[in-house]
């Protein structure tokens, strides 16, 4: 049952409101850009790769409250996460919002567990996932630009 | 003939009532009660459709015309010798001579039927534009433009070396005029401009626009995709050149345009796509191609949405242009000054004269978030670019929420719209 409530929770409408990590980085060695030409979000997300793990990340750009809450807490979440495991974890994510994950798994995944309502709203489902291309592309080729049309 | 087909169950609509449509009393409700689709929940709250620029909704009339084509008159045309040919034959003609006098054109023989506005564009960029730039020329367009009204240029200037400009607007979303006419050079060989903007609402004075490069002898092509469903479209009064807009989006099926050229344009220009239907002669050798407007309706065409847009029109001008166009006019000010009212809002698109279309954003919620919450409430809009980015850069705003009314709006789902926009508000407090 699609309700407003369950999408947009308290922690997404903080963290649009005050995202973390919202800046760029100067010493970043990895960047994408990505954008959903259909509804003209736009993000950048900037990394700090060392012996393959992500010593920081950041973002900016301009977008929902979906896209920019899911870039926030994306950023908290694969810091200091090695690239497997980042990618290891949007592929969990991809399937919590797109409804495939079992709900028992759901709590592995912390506080993206809130984005479990997004499922109900198909559409909505590109704006959580933008800044996850972004630094996906940013993982694996430098100066990347995604989109998720 | 009626538009009111048998078997309609609203016998008494203001379809009925007797002629002299400016003194009559415009009944909504009744307009309402032609539209099936209006009827319905969504999310258990009554539909309330505010996205008519994007597309309208069909009258039960129109969807009566094409069940009733496909039931009982199917066939293809210009081609069999048998009865129902000849009739889907005569149907699918009666139409072109209808839109004719929808948009007061000279002949038939100047409406060519198109699957919508951007193809409409597309052939007069291939068939007229590409046979007629050369490197150095120009392309005039607006910075308003539609995605449609902008990248058929481009690709038509890649193709012959010509150059696209676009005159700009100003903070109303009007078009600068001065600038227009500075931007019209002895380099210009084609303007095309927006009648009535999807965005931001304005009608363009288009008439006069159309003067402007007459007087430099320029050629002009006006996208009235928005202007057909709001406005009177008399294309000698405004002596344009080519005029196109789509069906669908005047309470016709989809799939349907209509490219009205001028008709010494049209002879000079060659096909726009080959196959049957266009030819006069064909050897493997060479073609000859039929007369006007069969040499651009290559291939079997899309009859019964045109019969479906005859019907459209019927219906279109059974209701009036006038009456439709003053019901609008009080919604959108009702809307525009209630919306005003919550505080917060910017106004995208406030020119002077203006079609129903609300454009606005609201301070420090994303356009998208506004349209789910308002979704839930059973209102639809539209959050987004409106396939027109550069309005959008002009602004610096990423998107905006677009409420744009028709004729069957009433004033209660402009309230509804407002009440919406205080819940997303309170969200988002």
């Amino acid at each position: 049952m699609a309700t407003l409530s369950g999408l947009y929770q308290d922690m997404i409408l903080d963290h649009n409101r005050a995202p973390e990590n919202y800046r760029q980085m100067a010493d970043a060695n990895r960047r994408a850009d990505g954008s959903n030409p259909l509804c003209g979000d736009r993000l950048t997300v900037w990394l700090k790769i060392e012996d393959d793990t992500i010593k920081d990340v950041t973002f900016q750009g301009a977008g929902c409250a979906i896209s920019k809450a899911s870039a926030s807490l994306m950023t908290a979440a694969v810091k200091g996460r090695t690239k497997a495991e980042a990618e290891a974890l949007f592929e969990r994510f991809r399937r919590l919002v797109t409804g495939d994950l079992p709900a028992a798994e759901a709590g592995t995944l912390g506080k993206l567990a809130v984005f479990s309502g997004l499922s109900e709203f198909p559409v909505r489902v590109k704006c959580a996932s933008l800044s996850w291309h972004a630094l996906k592309a940013a993982l694996n080729e430098p100066d990347a630009v995604v989109s998720t049309e | 003939m009626s538009v009111m087909s048998a078997g309609h169950v609203t016998s008494p609509s203001i379809l009925s009532t007797p002629a002299g449509s400016l003194s009559r009393q415009f009944d909504v409700e009744r307009v309402r009660a032609d539209f099936p689709i209006l009827q319905q929940k969504v999310r258990g709250k009554p539909l309330v459709y505010l996205d008519n620029a994007a597309t309208s909704q069909k009258p039960q009339s129109v969807i009566d015309a094409i069940t009733h084509f496909y039931s009982g008159e199917n066939a293809n045309i210009h081609r069999g010798v048998h009865y129902l040919s000849e009739r889907a034959t005569v149907a699918y003609d009666e139409v072109r001579d209808k839109v004719a006098g929808f948009i007061n054109a000279r002949s038939s023989r100047e409406v060519v039927f198109t699957k919508g506005t951007t193809e409409g564009i597309n052939l007069v960029a291939q068939s007229y534009a590409r046979t007629h730039l050369k490197p150095g020329d120009d392309i005039l367009i607006s910075v308003m433009e539609h995605h449609s009204n902008i990248v058929p240029w481009q690709l038509i200037c890649e193709q012959t070396g010509a150059n696209l400009r676009a005159a700009p607007i100003t903070d109303d979303g009007e078009l600068d005029l001065d600038a227009f006419e500075q931007m019209l050079s002895g380099r210009t060989k084609l303007v095309a401009l927006v009648h009535v903007s999807n965005a931001l609402g304005t009608i363009n004075p288009i008439k006069q626009l159309i003067a402007l490069a007459h007087a430099r002898g320029v050629p002009v092509l006006v996208d009235g995709a928005q202007a057909a469903p709001h406005l009177t479209i008399d294309v000698q009064d405004l002596d344009c050149d080519f005029y196109v807009f789509s069906g669908h989006k005047v309470f016709g099926p989809t799939g349907v345009g209509v490219l009205y050229g001028r008709e010494s344009l049209l002879q000079a220009m060659p096909p726009y796509q080959g196959g049957g239907d266009m030819i006069a002669t064909v050897t493997i050798q060479r073609s000859t191609w039929a007369p006007l407007p069969a040499k651009f309706e290559a291939g079997t065409p899309m009859i019964a949405q045109v019969i479906g847009l005859g019907a459209a029109i019927d219906y279109v001008r059974e209701v009036g242009l006038e009456q439709i166009a003053s019901w609008e006019q009080r919604l959108l000010s009702h809307a525009t000054e209630r919306v005003l009212e919550l505080g917060g809002v910017r106004l995208i698109g406030t020119a002077r004269a203006k079609a129903s279309v609300l454009g606005f954003v609201l301070d420090g919620i994303h356009p998208h978030d506004i349209g789910t919450i308002l979704d839930d409430q059973g209102i639809a809009i539209r959050a987004g670019h409106h396939c027109a980015q550069p309005v959008m850069e002009r602004f610096q705003v990423p998107a905006t929420a677009r409420a744009s009314f028709a004729f069957y709006n009433t004033i209660d789902e402009a309230d509804a719209l407002v009440a919406g926009l205080l819940t997303v508000k309170k969200m988002f407090g």
